[in-house]
């Protein structure tokens, strides 16, 4: 569904995402972890294709319009006046675009997405009377109308109490049972292991990705962690995949550049 | 009751009815008015609401060459007026794209040199009258051709932000999921959307500028969005109330600036801050509902 080949990404020179490889199988259900600051968003974000890549690429094996991503929950301005029920429907934004009208059938899906996730009630509420946990459950709304293949969710149940973190992983759940393919960047380690088959372990670097089992274990956590600390201001050039240059060219200690750093180019 | 009724044409009425230049000053006040007054709305939610201060600085330099160019002629400093201030605009955006600036920091930058730049211009090739007539504008002055620039602007205006009315809602919302999920590439491209609005913003400052004054058409356009914005919960009801406020601030200034004999665009701006005062002390968002105790619900 998902295939990274390479990939590295970076704010600065230094990398967010340092030559990660690895494939997101159809219908699988994985979750994204690490420490803060080890690349989970970023990792999320270029699947989206939000972010410049400095190398790698992402192949994606579905079309764009049947992807629905879940960004966190900081990015969204909350007083803006929109209605619950308005902002459902912009789940349908990729079908209907800039002029396509909103049908009655349309109408019904939206109204029976905010009864799933238990809003019922709050479809004239504007958005930001809502608690944060509602307003989850809003956007969860949206992305049962989006109705995609490919589901990303960046950290979704933070700041969430346990019932609506249940109810919002259930739907989730539901979701894979679909055969839907779904990669959520999670922190909790025991929701993870309980409910998640696949894991990807990041900490800027690829610590581990596999079945849940033989990722989380404490020899790979304690590498995670160790990896996470360290950023070297002066570290140097990364030269993994590039042809041997001569030296003179190339001074021991110089930045992280893109054009010394050569990747095939995926942007 | 004779006596009332005379007296109240007098006041509210014949004005317009005996002088053609107030009237095309109404008409053009009024265009402006419901065309500029949305534009702030969504100004205000992209937390953008000092915007339309930098670009009507941006707007000066164009002028100033246009005005060089041939006199006071309003074509030529309305179309200078609309490239220099695009340019502006379109450089600021290309600006927060490629480098790690915000817009508002690079407009700020690129309209302070505007800024100096018009000045500059206009200082050494006009008279200190020629630049108050262009900063101040005279609604009085309106002619024909005005009044033609002021529709056609208004009618385009309208009509973009009619037809774009769901992909600017939602590039201002959540920028994000714009960017994520449109079908099409060419939708999904935030900054197209945003340059267009900009542009919306650029043409209706530069028709103000002869109506108004390159700076009191920022006032008619946020002046009325932001106390709107005090009034509803709901986006379509804070635009049509900012348009309904602009208009009533329109007639009102142009009426209170002939029977004072005050300037027209202070006027009419005057009389919208009066508005918005009267919004923030008695609107459902302002200070009087805050303030008095009312008995809260059981749930």
């Amino acid at each position: 569904m998902v295939s990274i080949d390479n990939l590295t990404v970076s704010y600065r020179q230094h990398p967010a995402l340092h030559h990660i490889s690895g494939q997101f199988a159809a219908g699988s259900i994985t979750a994204v972890i690490g420490p803060n600051g080890s690349g989970k968003s970023t990792l999320l974000k270029s699947i989206m294709g939000l972010l410049k890549t400095s190398g790698g690429r992402v192949t994606l094996g579905t079309p764009r319009e049947r992807i629905a991503y879940l960004p966190q929950m900081t990015e969204i301005d909350r007083s803006f006046p929109m209605q619950v029920r308005d902002c459902v429907l912009l789940g349908c934004w990729s079908t209907v675009g800039v002029w396509g009208g909103v049908s009655t059938a349309l109408l019904a899906r939206a109204d029976a997405a905010i009864h799933t996730v238990g809003l019922e009630g709050f479809e004239q509420r504007p958005v930001g009377s809502l608690s944060s946990g509602q307003f989850q459950r809003v956007l969860f709304a949206r992305l049962l109308m989006q109705d995609a293949d490919l589901i990303l969710l960046d950290e979704p149940f933070n700041a969430m109490d346990s019932r609506t973190t249940a109810a919002l992983l259930a739907l989730t759940m539901q979701w894979h049972a679909q055969g839907r393919t779904v990669i959520a960047v999670l922190h909790d380690d025991a929701q993870v292991r309980q409910y998640f088959g696949q894991t990807v372990l990041l900490a800027r670097e690829l610590v581990a990705w596999g079945d849940t089992a033989q990722v989380l274990t404490e020899a790979n956590l304690q590498r995670a962690r160790a990896l996470a600390e360290a950023w070297d201001d002066n570290a140097d050039i990364c030269h993994t995949d590039e042809p041997a240059l001569p030296a003179a060219t190339h001074p021991a200690r110089h930045p992280h550049s893109e054009a010394a750093h050569r990747h095939d180019t995926a942007s | 009751m004779m006596m009332i009724l005379e007296t109240l044409w007098d006041l509210l009425i014949g004005p317009f009815a005996e002088f053609a230049f107030l009237r095309r000053a109404l008409v053009a006040t009024l265009a402006l008015a419901v065309s500029a007054a949305p534009l702030g709305v969504f100004l205000t939610l992209r937390r953008m609401s000092l915007l339309g201060d930098a670009i009507s600085h941006a707007v000066l330099p164009g002028v100033a060459v246009g005005f060089m160019l041939s006199g006071l002629s309003l074509g030529a400093m309305a179309a200078g007026g609309v490239v220099s201030g695009m340019l502006a605009a379109a450089l600021a955006g290309f600006i927060s794209r490629f480098t790690t600036l915000k817009e508002d920091a690079s407009l700020a930058a690129i309209y302070l040199m505007a800024l100096a730049l018009g000045v500059t211009l206009l200082s050494s090739h006009g008279t200190q009258l020629d630049l108050l007539h262009i900063l101040f504008g005279s609604a009085l002055g309106v002619d024909a051709q005005g009044l033609l620039l002021v529709a056609g602007v208004a009618s385009a205006s309208l009509i973009t932000l009619a037809a774009f009315y769901r992909a600017l809602v939602l590039e201002t919302f959540d920028p994000v999921f714009l960017a994520a999920s449109g079908a099409r590439r060419w939708q999904r491209r935030g900054w197209l959307w945003q340059q267009l609005f900009l542009m919306l913003v650029v043409i209706n400052l530069v028709a103000g500028f002869q109506t108004l004054g390159t700076l009191m058409a920022v006032g008619l356009m946020m002046l009325p969005a932001v106390s709107a914005r005090l009034w509803h919960e709901s986006l379509s009801a804070q635009l049509l109330n900012a348009s309904a406020q602009a208009a009533l601030a329109g007639v009102a200034g142009l009426l209170l600036s002939y029977h004072l004999d005050t300037p027209s665009g202070p006027t009419i701006i005057g009389c919208a801050g009066l508005l918005y005062g009267v919004s923030l002390l008695v609107s459902p968002g302002g200070w009087l509902p805050q303030v008095l105790k009312r008995p809260h619900r059981v749930g």
